[in-house]
Order: C-alpha cells, then structure tokens, then sequence
C-alpha cells in the first residue's frame, strides 16, 4: 500500500494552491470590488472626470493616474484581500487542514503568494487595456522596473496581510484592512505623490511601502527611470515584514 | 512478535498554560485496526491528536507515527497520514465539490473523487458553498478530504459529530472499508456506540490521562458484574440504596443516577439483589416505574471509572 501513496509532485501541489486562491478572489463579489471594479472605477473617474485635480508634473493624466491605480491595485489584492481571507480561514481551521495535506504551511504560503500574482496578472491586463483604452502609453523601457516593483510591493504587502491575519480576529482584520486601504490610498502616496501631500503628510508618507511603490511604478512607468531609492526602500520593508510575519503569525 | 504499532506515545505531556491537557499519556494503536479515543469533552483527545497530527508540539513525551517523529518527519508523513479536523478546516466560499477536488490534487494517486463523493453523498450538494452546508455535510465532505489521498493512517477527529443516523452509518461503513482495505484507523468520539459498534480497540481517557483500554468486549464484560438501569417516578438517594445493598450482599456495588429520575446499579446482580431493589424501594415509598437488566455499555464503564456521566 506504501508503494502506491504518495504526494503530487511539489509544482502540481503549488499549482493547484495558487489556482484555487485565484478563483476563490476572483469568484467572490467583495474581493472582485477591491481587487478589480474599485481600481477601475477610479482609474476611468480620475481621467475622465474633473472631481479631482491632480498636479500631473507635466505628463497626461491617465499616464500619471495609470501606475497609481496599479498600486492600488497590488495593495487591495496582496493585502487587503489576501489579510481578510486569510484571517477567516485561519477561523474555520482551513490553514491548519491544508497543513496536514501534502501541500504543508510552506505549500500553503507559497500557493497564497502565487495567487496573489495570478490576481495581479489579472488586474495588470484588465485594468491596462482599460488604460490603453483611455491613452496610456507607458514608457516600455520602465515595464521591467514595473514589475521588479509589483514583486517587491506585493511581498511587503503580502506579508503585511499575514502579519494581520495571523494575529487579530476575523471580524477586526476585515475592518482594519479595508481603513487602512484607504488611508494608504488617500494619505499613503500611492496615488498622489508622497510629495505632492501637504506638511508632515508628505514627510511621512515617504517612509512608507505604499508611497515607495506607487512613486516607484510612476517613475517607470511615465519616465523609464529606475528609482534605486524607492525599490530599496520597498525591499526593506518586504524584509522587514516577512521577519516579523514568520514571528507573529499563528495558525489557529 | 506483534508487528509495531502505527501509532506510539509514550509520556506525552502538553500543557496550556497553568493547566496540563495531558498528563503522561501512554497509547498505542495497532496497525489494521480502528481505534477510539473515548472520553467526555475536554478530557484531552484532541490535544493528543493533535500532537500526532504534527499541528502542536508536545512538552514531554514522544510520539511516533509509522516509525516517523510527526513534526521533523513531517513532509514524510503528510502524504501517508489522512486527517479530519473537528473543527472540518473547509474554506467557507468554496463549493463543496472544489474543495474535494482540490484536496485530492495534493497526492500523486487520489481516490476516484466522483466515487467518493457519491459514496458519502456528497455529489447531492456538490456545487452548494461550504458555508451554507449542514454540520453534517461538512463532516461527510471533510471525512472525504482526509481519505481522498489513500492515507495509510487516519485520523478523524469526532468523525460523526452532527450527523443524522443515515449519514453516521454511511461514515461507519466507509472507516469499516478502510480497516479491510488494510488502513489503520484513529478517531475520538464521545459517543459510545461509536466506539462500541465501530472500534476494535477502545482507549478510555479522562483529565488527560488513559482510565482504561481494551476491545470493547474486555471492557464491558467484567465476571459477575451486570447493571439494573430503575427508572423511578421521583427522585432517589443513590447513598442509601447502596448501603441497603452491601448491607443485603456485601461487596463492591455502584449506584449511578444517570439523568432525570433513572438510575444504574451495578455489582453481583441475581434474583436476591434485583427483588432488594424493590423492597428498599417500597420501604422508602419510591414508586419504580422501570426496572431492567442487563449487560455492562462502555457508559457504564466510564461511569464507574469516573463517577461522572459522559454527555
């Protein structure tokens, strides 16, 4: 009997992790608002509509707000969404039964982490084509940057959502989660430039991971530059957040 | 020489806290078979399969699982050792066919899922969320996750806690198939028949330690020994009735008031004592409105053992 049980191979067993992490998101309606329609809705809103008034430093405004929304993106994907997910099956003991499955904790954090990104790949293609619809036209020399700084952003902001998931209860993640969303998204420079905010909100704000990816994505997006202090800046943080997750985050 | 168990404990320990869950537990479970951890809640049954499961690390003692140490062995064990949590561990936003097709992908071999989803009837609520299921059918659908991979080993927590009668013989049917398929099975109940029509080996375990052990035959037949279940119309005073006894028959006699009004009497039952039942009855005007004989249950036995009832 030995000889003929056995576990999948470990990309199948990754595979089919980080697939059901994205149908789970993409099949549920409040994770579509956040990851998807809110982003969307903003991105058509803020190029479109005059409701807001945002200095652009000289490019387009969907050039400017593109790689914001972008941001916003990852941050509602890797963390918001994935902090409350996680948090409500570390409730109903789904981390601890897929644990004792071949698949194990680090399956089950590296099947989360690949979800994330196959929800990003997603957001990237739906809300681009949305953008090229409206006539974004990114620097291609910064695409590779871009995508350097999504990695770097979505680790910090994954291991952010597990620090959170992993230590308060369900129902004080759900809400902390989605404040702190918008806090970083109004206060946060992810779309509005850190600098761009008024007073010591600007100071602040700079020292945070969603300032350093939203100015990071705006850098290469609009410039092509490479933003040494930006990705660094978001490498600490990832870093530092997966140091303290594997510390404090709990399985039951 | 007995082949080695499949499971071995020896001395574990586990402590939350100033309480110890616990307390130097020995338990071995022979391979092939099914075994029952019995005991009422809180006696400690999950905590120590738990510690089996590799999900908590024990503060004392040793625990092996087919040879292997359950949490530095662990990527070893996964794939041989299939577990049903108490709690089911099902994410509530996925239907109940995704999440038994998901599990079984884990493993090189899986069982057949349609098949098996037929077979606990699962394929009736295949596409429902899991959390709109019955306690029920999220128990039959995690019963299917922790045996879709062919698991040499299973450990099932409460296996058919919440479930009607038609699904409790369907799980007691498919663990039957296993056992003959050659698993080896492991699974806490609280439920008497459970253990007593299912397991071949009964573990009885109260305050974090093994009360008694044996197949459920050893454990209910003790020589000599029956039990009167008395139903009376009001209360009784299980003290005086005893003393009535011992004084009548002298030796070892229990009287047990079980729930509402009925009550156990055990120790050397013949016509003698059963007709002295009836006449301290009558001299201390309490009205007898049943009276049986019969054979020792596992109830009994932990009754005896712990002076407490086990519900």
């Amino acid at each position: 009997m030995t000889a003929t049980t056995g576990a999948a191979p470990r990309t199948a067993r990754l595979r089919a992790q980080a697939g059901f992490e994205v149908r789970a998101v993409l099949r549920n309606g409040e994770q579509l608002m956040v990851t998807l329609l809110l982003p969307a809705l903003l991105l058509v809103g803020l190029v479109r509509t005059d409701v807001v008034s945002l200095t652009t430093d000289g490019a387009t405004t969907v050039d400017f707000v593109t790689p914001g929304v972008l941001a916003l993106a990852v941050l509602g994907a890797s963390f918001t969404s994935q902090a409350i997910a996680t948090a409500f099956d570390r409730r109903n003991g789904v981390l601890r039964m897929l644990a004792t499955t071949p698949l194990g904790r680090r399956g089950l954090l590296a099947g989360k982490v690949l979800g994330v990104l196959g929800v990003e790949l997603v957001q990237v293609v739906v809300l681009g084509a949305v953008a090229l619809w409206l006539g974004w036209s990114p620097d291609p020399a910064g695409i590779a940057t871009a995508v350097l700084a999504l990695v770097l952003g979505t680790a910090a902001f994954t291991a952010l959502a597990l620090v959170v998931a992993g230590t308060l209860r369900p129902e004080g993640v759900l809400a902390l989660a989605n404040i702190l969303l918008v806090v970083l998204v109004v206060a946060g420079g992810v779309i509005v430039p850190a600098d761009q905010l008024p007073g010591v909100a600007a100071d602040l704000a700079q020292l945070l991971p969603s300032a350093a990816l939203g100015d990071a994505l705006r850098a290469a997006l609009t410039h092509g530059a490479f933003p040494v202090g930006e990705l660094t800046l978001l490498t600490g943080w990832a870093a530092a957040l997966w140091a303290l997750a594997t510390r404090v985050f709990r399985w039951s | 020489m007995p082949p080695p168990p499949a499971l071995e404990i020896r001395g574990l320990v586990k402590t939350y806290g100033e309480a110890t869950v616990v307390d130097h537990l020995d338990l071995d479970v022979a391979p092939g078979a099914v075994t029952a951890l019995l005991g009422p809640n809180g006696a400690g049954k999950t905590t120590t399969i738990e510690c089996c499961e590799g999900l908590r690390s024990p503060d004392g003692g040793s625990v092996r699982i087919l040879g292997l140490d359950p949490v530095r062995d662990a990527r070893e064990l996964r794939p041989r050792v299939g577990v049903m949590l108490q709690d089911g561990g099902l994410p509530g936003s996925a239907r109940a066919h995704d999440v038994l097709a998901h599990v079984s992908k884990m493993y090189a071999r899986p069982r057949d899922v349609a098949g098996l989803a037929e077979r606990l009837g699962i394929d009736t609520f295949a596409r429902t969320q899991v959390r709109r299921l019955s306690g029920g059918q999220r128990q039959r659908l995690a019963l299917a996750c922790a045996v879709v991979g062919r698991p040499d080993l299973v450990i099932l927590d409460e296996p058919s806690a919440g479930m009607d009668p038609q699904s409790r013989r369907a799980v007691w049917d498919l663990v039957r198939e296993l056992r003959a398929d050659g698993a080896t099975l492991l699974l806490t109940t609280h439920l008497m028949d459970e253990a007593a029509d299912l397991a071949d080996h009964v573990v009885v375990m109260d305050h974090g330690k093994v009360i008694a052990a044996g197949t459920p035959d050893e454990l209910t037949s003790v020589e000599g020994d029956s039990v009167v279940s008395i139903e009376a119309r009001g209360p009784l005073d299980p003290t005086s009735l005893r003393g009535y006894l011992h004084r009548l028959a002298p030796g070892d006699w229990a009287v047990h008031h079980v729930e509402g009004h009925r009550y156990t009497v055990t120790g050397a039952v013949n016509p003698r004592s059963l007709a002295a039942i009836g006449t301290w009855a009558a001299e201390h005007g309490v009205l007898l409105t049943s009276i049986s004989l019969g054979r020792r249950t596992l109830e009994d036995v932990f009754l005896d053992l712990t002076g407490r009832s086990l519900r």
